[in-house]
């Protein structure tokens, strides 16, 4: 057998060889291979010392009362896996309420039943949707100074499959009379516009343009009060359900 | 415990909070171990912490009791770290064309203290250790936290952050190779 490669003497470390006796065989023989595999145990023996800070016992229960207050009440879902069907569901929506206007009107209370379906559908979606824009904002926001170019590919990516759903609950919120919530992801959506066709890299001039319009628009700030009023209303009592955001 | 924690899933998706509770007590510490591990950032793991239940919270539905609850957290709170690190990464002004730079600065931290056994167990070491696994790319040191500190398997691993398992594997080859050349010497000097 010849030597051990490194791929191998990982895989035997952590127990997922599927060769280790013949690998066993080879080092009970040879020496270089068995000094390697000692360097290989040392240094990740040695990784075990990076030290991790320790939480006392009491851990569980301050991260409780941190989440507590955002948890609000749960309540069960008719459809499991339902937060894949939400962007559909939003664009489903969009079609019902477009089709509404051309055909015949339902009775009132059937009306409203569908509007507080509707709503909450999009609080759900939207909820997400804005929890997912507030990162890309935040890190282009706070990224530091830089000399030459900034790698903002990941962002620019996100902000790309974000514009699709953007749009969708733009229109929807439109569609539903949420003209604040409307105008935020009109907003939104110009930035995340401006982002998407971005290079991949960008120089500190353009990174201070996506600031800039981050920043006139007060965009951050609005996402971040629309998010947490969104998530309140997630979870409000039913008949806090009909207020407007 | 999963048997408990099984009971207080169950209850948790009916609606009882106490039982939720349960679950955030539970699992908080080995959390915020895990999520750490992968930032190497107190406050970062913090907010990895947190966000983890409220995530797990709203997909409690979602939840099959094929794999344990811990092992479901865990992807939960992997797959944000990641996210977290990737962002994170990209504004370190460039890792790849700062390589040099990183080199320096684990070539900076002082390896020449008396005893091998001071040099294993010291600050030092410790110090390296950190600035290696910094030197890690994010889906590096995702992959080799999950095998190295947590014992999941290559194969558990690729399914969590949806990688497959041999891009898995050779995150995992690369980190090792990485710490391997960043570690030797100090590995050198204890032996």
């Amino acid at each position: 057998m010849k030597h051990i490669s490194e791929e191998q003497f990982v895989l035997l470390y952590y127990g997922e060889s599927t060769e280790a006796a013949a690998i066993d065989r080879h080092l009970a023989e040879c020496e270089t291979c068995r000094s390697e595999f000692r360097t290989l145990q040392l240094v990740l023996n040695t990784v075990d010392s990076a030290p991790v800070p320790e939480r006392g016992a009491e851990y569980g229960n301050v991260v409780w009362k941190r989440i507590e207050k955002r948890l609000g009440a749960r309540k069960r879902s008719n459809f499991r896996h339902w937060w894949i069907w939400a962007p559909a569901m939003a664009a489903l929506l969009v079609a019902v309420f477009l089709a509404g206007r051309l055909t015949t009107k339902p009775a009132a209370p059937e009306m409203a039943k569908n509007k507080q379906i509707r709503e909450r559908i999009l609080l759900v979606a939207v909820g997400d949707h804005l929890e997912r824009s507030q990162m890309v904002l935040a890190e282009l926001s706070n990224a530091p100074d830089h000399q030459g170019k900034l790698d903002i590919t990941d962002e620019r990516a996100m902000a790309s499959e974000l514009l699709d759903d953007n749009r969708l609950y733009r229109q929807t919120a439109r569609s539903t009379g949420d003209a604040a919530v409307a105008n935020v992801l009109d907003d939104l959506e110009r930035v995340l516009l401006e982002i998407a066709h971005s290079p991949t890299e960008v120089s500190s001039g353009q990174l201070d343009d996506l600031r800039q319009q981050i920043e006139e628009r007060g965009l951050l700030f609005k996402v971040r009060v629309l998010g947490s009023k969104v998530r309140e209303q997630e979870v409000a009592p039913a008949t806090q359900k009909d207020k407007k955001l | 415990m999963e048997v408990e924690a099984g009971g207080a899933v169950d209850r948790a998706r009916a609606g009882d909070s106490d039982a939720f509770r349960l679950l955030v007590e539970q699992h908080s510490r080995s959390i915020f171990r895990l999520a750490f591990r992968m930032t190497g950032n107190e406050q970062d793991a913090e907010d990895v912490v947190q966000e983890t239940f409220l995530r797990a919270y709203k997909q409690l539905d979602r939840y099959e009791a094929r794999s344990s609850f811990s092992t479901w957290l865990f992807r939960i709170a992997s797959n944000y770290s990641l996210d977290l690190i990737r962002m994170r990464k990209r504004h370190e002004d460039k890792r790849e064309r700062g390589s040099d730079e990183e080199r320096d600065i684990l070539q900076s931290i002082p390896m020449d203290t008396p005893g091998p056994d001071r040099i294993v167990y010291g600050a030092q070491v410790r110090d390296r250790v950190n600035a290696a696994l910094n030197e890690l790319s994010p889906q590096e040191r995702t992959a080799f936290v999950l095998r190295h500190f947590e014992g999941q398997s290559i194969e558990e691993i690729g399914a969590a952050l949806g990688t497959g398992s041999n891009a898995t594997k050779h995150s995992i080859f690369r980190a090792v190779q990485k710490l391997r050349k960043n570690l030797e010497p100090v590995v050198g000097q204890a032996r």
